[in-house]
Parts: C-alpha cells; sequence; structure tokens
C-alpha cells in the first residue's frame, strides 16, 4: 500500500548558530499508511514534539524530506498550507488555545481558515462535536465555563473539524483522569475508524498503547530507535528501561513468572493475559 | 519573528565580565552611559568605541546576537539619521536638492547620534546578556538599599522586576506554542492587509493573556506557600562581595570618562 505520510532521513536542529544549538532530530526516515494506529513512545527530550511538528509543516527540516501523497510538503507554499489542514496536530494541552466567544465558533476556526462555506462548516462542527461526545446545548456555551476535561474534547474536536487524514496528538490525556482518559481514546479510535483516517499519538503510557496501536516509533536521544509492533518492541524490555521507558505492567509480571520457571507466553494487554491464564494447566492450580 | 526578541535574556557564560558584580556592572553602565552623552568628537567617540568592542571581546557574547539584537531599532535609527541630516545647518554645504541641504554639521550630527544610540542599545544589551536577572535584580536592590531610608518598598520593586524578567522568556516561548497551535488549525500570521494580520492575531492574544494570568495566580500561591512576606527580615543565599575584577573595573571605567571628559573639555 503506497504510504500516506514519509519522512526521509529528517534531521533538525534547534537555534542553529547560537550558544543554545541542539539537534532535535538527528536522520530520521519512516512511513506510515492510511488507518494505521501508531504510538509514539520517547523519554523527554528525546525528540517527540520536534517530530511531530515536522509531520504537518509547522518546522521546515534543516535536511531531509517531509512527503505527503508523494508530494514534498516544502515544494511550494500551498503544499504547505495544504499540509497543516490534512495532517492534524494536536499539541500538549491544547484547551490552553481555546479563545473564541462559543464552542462552537472555537471548533468552527480550522474550517472556516479551509475557506469552506457556511453549510459545510456547520455539518463539519456538529460531526466533530458528535465525535467526542459534546451536546448541542454545549456548543454555545463559553469554552472557558467548561470543565478541563471538556475544554481538552472541544481543542481536540477543533482539529477533528478539519477532517484530517493524519491525526497527531501529543499526550491527548495528559492531567485527566480515568474515566476521561478511557473517553478520549474511545472518541479517537472511533474518528480513526469512521474515516479510515491514521493516528499517531504520543504517550507516556504504555499499557495505552499496548492496548491502541498496531505500531509503535520508539525514540531516543533525537533518533529514532525503534519501529516495529507493540509484542515486538515490548520484548526488548531491557533497551526500553534504558532509555527511561518502561513495559507494560502486566508484561512485567508475565516476565517475572517465566523467570520464576512458569512456561507462560509474552503478553502486553490485560486481555492476553487473562486468555494466557484461563489456558494455562487448566485454571484450577492458579489460584 | 518572535527569536529577534533578546531583551532580557541571558547567555550562561563564565567570563570575567559574567564574573564581574551586578553592582559593578550596573555601575559601570551608568558610567559608560554618561561618557557616551559627554563624548562630541571623533576621537572620542573612539575612545568608546574601542573600549565597547574590548569589553565584547572579553564577554565572549557573540557579536552576531548582539546585531541581532537591533533589527527591531532599525525605524528609530533611520528616523534619528535623517532629522538630524537635513535638520542641522552648519559648516560646508555638501549637497543641495530642492529645500534640502545636508552639510558637513549635519552629516557629522547624524552619524554621531546613530553611533550614540547604537552603543547605548549595545552597552545595555551587553549588561542583560552577560547577568543572570536574579543577580541583576539582587544588584540593583542593594544599590538602591538607600532608598529604604525614604520609604521606597525596594525590596518589593526589585521583587516585581525579577519576575517581570523572569517572565519575558517564559511568555515567548507560550506566545510560540501557542502560535504553532493555531497554525496548525490553518491561522494565517504572515499574509493578509495590517487589518487582517492584526486580526489573526486575536486567537494568539486571548490565550496568551489568560496563560499570563494564571501562571501569575500561581506564582502568587506558590509564593504564599513558601511564607514570602517581603523583604523584612529576609537573608540572602548568595551575598554580594566586590572581588578584585571590580576594582579593576572601576578602575578602567574611571580612566575611560576622565579620558572622555578631558578630551571633551579641550573641546576636541
Amino acid at each position: 500500500m503506497k504510504p500516506i505520510l514519509e519522512i526521509k532521513n529528517v534531521t533538525y536542529i534547534y537555534s542553529a548558530g547560537t550558544p543554545f544549538e541542539h539537534k532535535a532530530l538527528d536522520d530520521v526516515s519512516f512511513a506510515v499508511s492510511r488507518g494505521e494506529f501508531i504510538g509514539i513512545i520517547g523519554h523527554t527530550g528525546s525528540g517527540k514534539s520536534t517530530l511531530m511538528q515536522q509531520l504537518n509543516g509547522l518546522l521546515k527540516p534543516t535536511s531531509g524530506t517531509v512527503l505527503l501523497d508523494g508530494q514534498d510538503i516544502w515544494a511550494d507554499k500551498k503544499l504547505t498550507r495544504q499540509a497543516r489542514f490534512r495532517v492534524g496536530l494536536v499539541f500538549q494541552y491544547p484547551e490552553y488555545q481555546l479563545f473564541e466567544e462559543t464552542v462552537y465558533k472555537d471548533i468552527a476556526f480550522g474550517p472556516k481558515n479551509m475557506g469552506l462555506d457556511e453549510q459545510e462548516i456547520d455539518r463539519r462542527v456538529r460531526e466533530a462535536a458528535g465525535f467526542v461526545g459534546l451536546t448541542d446545548q454545549q456548543l454555545e456555551v463559553s469554552p472557558f465555563d467548561l470543565s478541563g476535561g471538556q475544554k481538552r474534547r472541544v481543542a481536540i474536536a477543533g482539529v477533528i473539524a478539519m477532517e484530517p487524514e493524519v491525526l497527531i496528538l501529543d499526550e491527548p490525556t495528559a492531567g485527566l483522569d480515568p474515566v476521561g482518559r478511557a473517553e478520549i481514546l474511545g472518541n479517537i479510535e472511533q474518528y480513526r475508524k469512521a474515516k479510515n483516517a491514521t493516528v499517531m499519538m504520543v504517550s507516556h503510557s504504555m499499557e495505552d498503547v499496548a492496548r491502541l496501536t498496531d505500531r509503535l516509533l520508539v525514540m531516543n536521544g533525537a533518533r529514532l530507535a525503534m519501529d516495529a509492533a507493540p509484542a515486538e518492541i515490548f520484548t526488548h524490555a531491557e533497551q526500553l528501561v534504558e532509555m527511561g521507558l518502561n513495559i507494560p505492567q502486566v508484561t512485567q509480571v508475565f516476565l517475572h513468572l517465566r523467570k520464576m520457571g512458569l512456561d507462560v507466553p509474552n503478553v502486553y494487554t490485560i486481555d492476553q493475559a487473562v486468555k494466557a491464564l484461563k489456558g494455562f494447566g487448566g485454571g484450577a492450580n492458579i489460584c | 519573528m518572535l527569536k529577534d526578541i533578546t531583551l532580557g535574556q541571558y547567555f550562561p557564560g563564565n567570563s570575567p565580565i559574567h564574573r564581574l558584580d551586578p553592582r559593578t556592572k550596573l555601575i559601570m553602565l551608568v558610567v559608560y552611559i554618561v561618557a557616551l552623552f559627554m563624548a562630541g568628537s571623533w576621537i572620542s567617540y573612539g575612545v568608546m568605541l574601542v573600549f565597547l568592542v574590548a569589553v565584547v571581546k572579553i564577554s565572549t557574547i557573540p557579536p552576531k546576537s548582539i546585531i541581532r539584537g537591533m533589527k527591531p531599532l532599525v525605524m528609530i535609527l533611520v528616523f534619528t539619521g535623517v532629522l538630524n541630516l537635513f535638520f542641522t545647518q552648519d559648516g560646508r554645504v555638501l549637497v543641495e536638492f530642492g529645500i534640502f541641504t545636508v552639510t558637513t554639521g549635519g552629516l557629522k550630527r547624524a552619524v554621531f547620534m546613530v553611533a550614540r544610540i547604537l552603543m547605548l542599545i549595545a552597552g545595555t544589551f551587553l549588561l542583560t546578556y552577560t547577568t543572570s536577572p536574579i543577580s541583576l535584580t539582587d544588584g540593583l536592590e542593594s544599590l538602591m538599599n538607600p532608598l529604604k531610608k525614604i520609604g521606597v518598598p525596594v525590596h518589593e520593586l526589585s521583587m516585581m522586576m525579577c519576575i517581570a524578567l523572569r517572565f519575558i522568556p517564559i511568555l515567548i516561548e507560550e506566545t510560540d506554542k501557542i502560535m504553532s497551535a493555531q497554525k496548525a488549525r490553518g491561522a494565517d500570521f504572515e499574509n493578509g492587509s495590517l487589518m487582517e494580520r492584526a486580526k489573526a492575531l486575536i486567537p494568539v492574544l486571548v490565550p496568551l493573556f489568560i496563560s499570563a494570568f494564571r501562571r501569575a495566580d500561581e506564582l502568587a500561591t506558590a509564593m504564599e506557600c513558601r511564607c514570602y512576606q517581603g523583604g523584612e527580615g529576609r537573608t540572602k543565599m548568595k551575598l554580594l562581595h566586590y572581588h578584585r575584577n571590580d576594582m579593576t573595573a572601576f578602575c578602567l571605567g574611571a580612566g575611560v570618562i576622565a579620558l572622555v571628559g578631558v578630551l571633551s573639555a579641550f573641546g576636541l
């Protein structure tokens, strides 16, 4: 399948030529296809946020190319602007960027900038609001009157309303309670399925990425250290720990069981663990 | 665009200039400014320029960053230069077209004024580049201490200044973040008429103000949690001391101002 988004040998240096010079990305290459759910993990400062901003043309790579549908997004200004709409980027704590008088107007900001007509904007705003579970009454209130979790949803809806083919989110669940986290992750998954969109999500929760994604990119020291399915990645527990990362807790437990001499498979989600335990020795001698 | 704002930025380093007592640097800046206003001839400007270049050299601050900081002032410089050029009428006439005449006196004055502003700014930049905001306000507080006797809230003023300086880079970073977020939603800050561009700033300014108020509130709470109650009875972790370097700097400063003073007294 032809990749929708591809980056080739991208290097990015901040404040080149000053005492604050800092290499944030070093020769990073990968390609993503339509419909994939990709997790990006990495220690703080490993280049995740910089990487995300390369993908929709906010930062221009110092060297290397970013291809969207096979076209270099920096080839001309129009393409760069197109990339901003086709690759939706939700920053960390996106609720701090809300500014309009009503939720409706704030969600409509992106579609309006795309130059769509009134009817299409209305359709998209209502659909995006539906994806994140906002009610019609909530569309008419000021975003500043909402709770933190609801503000976050408004901000995510603001990006979803542009109907991006690739949706990138930087820690969309940071600072939310467990219920809020599960809801937002559910909303994102729902959008991906409905639009066959690619989702890339930066997360520090190994449990979340293990459960949701089909592929993981591991960033370490400005480089792409690993690129594989979660099952494969989590077999390298020691390397991950060295990078300041971790493996899901359930995987840790099972690794420990193996060390104790029990013949259990590698698992990385709770569902797999339950299945594995049920099939283990008839289930009687475990409990 | 935002990267051009270097006001109040500190370049960490360990040059002799960095290590000077902040009070020395503040006093030297005043001396430098006075000397700059006393200077009125090519020779005295030359002396000042040599002094400035020498200090920049010792400070190991890349001259590029000082020049970059002057970019926003180009309009003022051009304005000053042109006004002085055309409105000073003494000396020999150099060029004449229409109602405008350029004289040798005018040219000299224009060059001097522009040089004076440039050197003034360069000197001030040098202070903020080589002094961390905290030691700068420490120095100011210590220098203004005598004013306490006449009821000036010196500590409160310097604390406010310290916080303001500290917040400049934070707010710049915040602005950058918000601008990126709005750009990701298709906001366009670079194109369009003046009116459109001003309008495009609303999605940045509203969140920025909200965040500034929130930060101020959080900071106030954090300070109160640590029992901050103003300057009364407050001790310092880093006490300011003058060292040999500071004496050398004072002597040098006195030398320069004396030299420029003598030069201008003799009308040179």
